[in-house]
């Protein structure tokens, strides 16, 4: 399900996932795991970091053609006997997606997981139109349940703790057995797997995303864990392709080789268990597949992102690392960011989408640790990036008052070095004189955000630059000088 | 560059504002390890390497202070600072402002390649593998983020406190992981950055350690302003006070004497 953005409330989104227990217990129990299963796979492989240079440059180099890329895709696919749709806006690959959905008289509608789609907001725009769609990957079929959005690009239900999710089953199953024991995690799971199964076989229309798209050939790829993706788009008789421009590469060995990467830095695997290729339609003597095969192609914003300072971003093959390595992400997890690309990457990305006056706090919630840089597999320079945001927000006059007065004093002393050394040499004794008793303060005017729960240390009393012109005074006075 | 007459490395002391107004303990004894390594120390007059603006998206007000450093620090071989943040902004951020000025490119690149963080100036470049000093407690360090990832700052202070006789060094679970405070980041997100800071505490607080070092002051505030609230008795410094032997001002955050004596 798709809300509108609540992104420019992200400090009072964060208070809230502070006081809600359940999720912060998700989010202690998952952060180390992410972290740690990457270190290993990426420890594993020699060549890891090399492969992180190859992944950057084969989507550096596609996006600098990402026009003739497209044509070329789009030549294969119809050559394949798919059809191509180009969407400008998210509206426009709903309608899209609908009217195909019309045209076969779909009642039912089976997703593979699909960023793209809860950008589009897909499920909302088919349920209006009597169509049920239904989330076959396991996460994001309990999110469906509780009506969220993912709070992780590739773990959508990472927020939720075991007990939550049996709940959900007992109150939305209620045709099973009352009594029935789901404290394993594989009852869970054994239990979607029986009420997804029937959803599978009545879906007349199949819809999933793509990790890839393949230029020489036409094909679109996924990349999971569940085979759910499969049977999405084998069983139904028509299979749509929901995704995004930027997601095209030209050659099946560059999909190998950024394959290479992706799942080492998502989960830790070497390769996820299920990639999977599709070309075109079913063809003659094939054992299975779609009667009809679409590929809708979104835009919103993406292209205009080409040649300024965002286009970096449209490098990112959505494996989730910069989440998990992320402090802010794992303090607050991925509701709190309001819209549907949480942490570091949709720090940069949901602006470049949604604007920056609706994602505002977005790109200054970081700390600027370089955690996400520093795992990124086509090392997007994000913490670059949210500051090239903040910049704009400057620019623009949109950032908060507070900080411009702050800065402006700051800067207007930090440019006068003789007034800041008057300044500060009679501001810090005076300073360090209040807090001699403690050596710090429990509280300080205009910084409550941090004295609310730490203490502030109390300076030691004459800055170091006054007491250094003290010193070369009396030693030029003794005639031992500099 | 021209050399001092004696042939000592002439370097200027990029104090940072944060030592400067708060700490100049941590400047006086980097300007000793600096004299000990043998080189002739200079302080040029400073105030801000421009960090809080840049980051803050005040580009402007960043190149001024830029250039401003630029011009006060230029004239001696090397630039050195006792934190890894500021001497990434001096390093690896200042040629990038003005890389759209061919009048100052240069000027700015040639900076850059001056500067360095005070524990990678000692060991890669001086080559020093040892401090003649004693500090007879268990230590924990911490690894400040832009030291880490933009300096590659880590093993350096290591090695020199591994000579403090009398040191032992326990390292922490997540010690490469930031403590939260990332400049006006703890007052404009407080929440949580104070989240950020307890599971760093709570790491501190694990490891056993009474006395946590790091190369940066703002983390330091940081982690011991939690510390201090908790009532916790861990000390905090930076390792430039270890590595000098200047241990007698009283930790960050903590009273003068006699109530830190225990």
């Amino acid at each position: 399900m798709t809300a509108s953005p609540t992104s420019a409330q992200f400090v009072l989104n964060a208070h809230q996932a502070f006081e809600d227990e359940q999720l912060q217990k998700a989010l202690h129990l998952t952060r180390e795991g992410f972290v740690a299963n990457r270190a290993a796979a990426a420890a594993r492989l020699p060549e890891f970091e090399a492969l992180r240079d190859s992944a950057r440059d084969i989507k550096a180099h596609t996006l600098g053609l990402l026009d003739l890329y497209l044509e070329a895709y789009e030549k294969k696919v119809i050559e394949a006997g798919g059809t191509v749709h180009w969407a400008r806006t998210g509206e426009e690959a709903n309608s899209i997606i609908i009217e195909i959905c019309k045209r076969h008289g779909a009642k039912t509608v089976t997703k593979g997981k699909s960023m793209v789609a809860e950008e589009t907001g897909l499920n909302d725009a088919l349920a209006a139109q009597g169509i049920s769609p239904v989330e076959t990957d396991l996460g994001e079929y309990l999110i469906q349940l509780r009506h969220e959005m993912p709070s992780h690009i590739i773990a959508p239900a990472v927020h939720l703790t075991r007990d939550q999710i049996e709940a959900d089953f007992r109150r939305n199953h209620a045709d099973l057995p009352p009594e029935r024991d789901l404290t394993e995690p594989t009852a869970l799971l054994a239990e979607a797997r029986g009420v997804l199964r029937e959803k599978f076989l009545a879906a007349d229309v199949g819809i999933t995303g793509a990790n890839f798209l393949v230029a020489e050939t036409g094909t679109s790829i996924i990349v999971t864990n569940e085979g759910n993706g499969d049977l999405t788009q084998i069983l139904p008789p028509v299979h749509i392709v929901l995704t995004s421009i930027e997601k095209v590469v030209p050659t099946l060995e560059d999909v190998s080789q950024i394959l290479r990467v992706l799942a080492r830095s998502a989960t830790g695997q070497d390769i996820s268990v299920y990639t999977t290729f599709s070309t075109g339609p079913r063809r003659p003597g094939d054992p299975d597949g779609p009667e009809e095969y679409h590929v809708v192609l979104l835009d919103n914003g993406r292209s205009s992102m080409l040649g300024t300072d965002f286009a970096d971003m449209l490098r990112c093959i959505r494996c989730g690392a910069c989440l998990n390595h992320c402090p802010v992400y794992q303090a607050v997890g991925g509701h709190a960011y309001g819209w549907v690309y949480p942490g570091p990457m949709g720090a940069v990305l949901t602006p470049s989408l949604i604007g920056i006056d609706k994602s505002a706090p977005l790109p200054n919630a970081s700390t600027f640790c370089g955690a996400c840089e520093s795992v990124c597999p086509v090392r997007i320079p994000l913490p670059k990036l949210m500051r090239h945001w903040r910049e704009r927000q400057t620019e623009r006059g949109l950032a908060p008052q507070a900080q411009r007065w702050g800065l402006g004093l700051w800067g207007f002393f930090a440019r006068r070095p003789d007034l800041y050394r008057l300044a500060t040499r009679i501001a810090m004794p005076l300073l360090a004189w209040l807090g001699r008793s403690e050596g710090r303060f429990s509280r300080l005017p205009l910084a409550n955000g941090w004295t609310a729960t730490r203490d502030f240390p109390a300076p030691q009393g004459d800055t170091f630059q006054a007491q250094w012109r003290k010193r070369t005074k009396t030693a030029a006075a003794h005639g031992d000088g500099e | 560059m021209t050399p001092s007459p004696d042939g000592k490395p002439r370097v200027a002391l990029f104090v940072t504002c944060l030592v400067d107004l708060f700490r100049p303990s941590i400047g006086f004894a980097a300007l000793k390890l600096l004299e000990d390594a043998g080189c002739e120390v200079f302080v040029p007059s400073q105030t801000c390497c421009g960090q809080p603006a840049y980051n803050s998206g005040d580009r402007a007000l960043a190149k001024a202070l830029a250039r401003q450093a630029i011009d006060a620090f230029s004239a001696y071989d090397y630039v050195v600072a006792p934190s890894g943040s500021c001497a990434a902004m001096l390093a690896k951020h200042y040629p990038g402002l003005f890389a759209d000025n061919p009048n100052l490119a240069g000027r700015a690149n040639q900076f850059a390649g001056k500067v360095h963080e005070l524990a990678s100036f000692l060991t890669d470049v001086l080559g020093i593998e040892a401090v003649a000093a004693r500090f007879d407690r268990r230590v924990t360090f911490h690894d400040s983020c832009s030291g880490l990832r933009e300096l590659g700052v880590a093993a350096q202070p290591r090695k020199l406190l591994a000579s403090v006789d009398g040191l032992e060094l326990v390292e922490m679970e997540e010690c490469e992981t930031c403590c939260g405070f990332g400049g006006t980041f703890a007052v404009k997100f407080g929440e949580i950055s104070t989240a950020i800071v307890e599971r760093k505490v709570e790491n501190i607080e694990n490891c056993g350690a009474p006395v946590v070092l790091a190369g940066d002051l703002g983390c330091l505030m940081n982690m011991a302003g939690k510390l201090a609230r908790n009532g916790s008795p861990i000390e905090l410094r930076h390792f430039a006070e270890v590595l000098a032997g200047m241990t007698d001002a009283p930790a960050i955050c903590a009273a003068a004497a006699p109530q830190t004596k225990r």
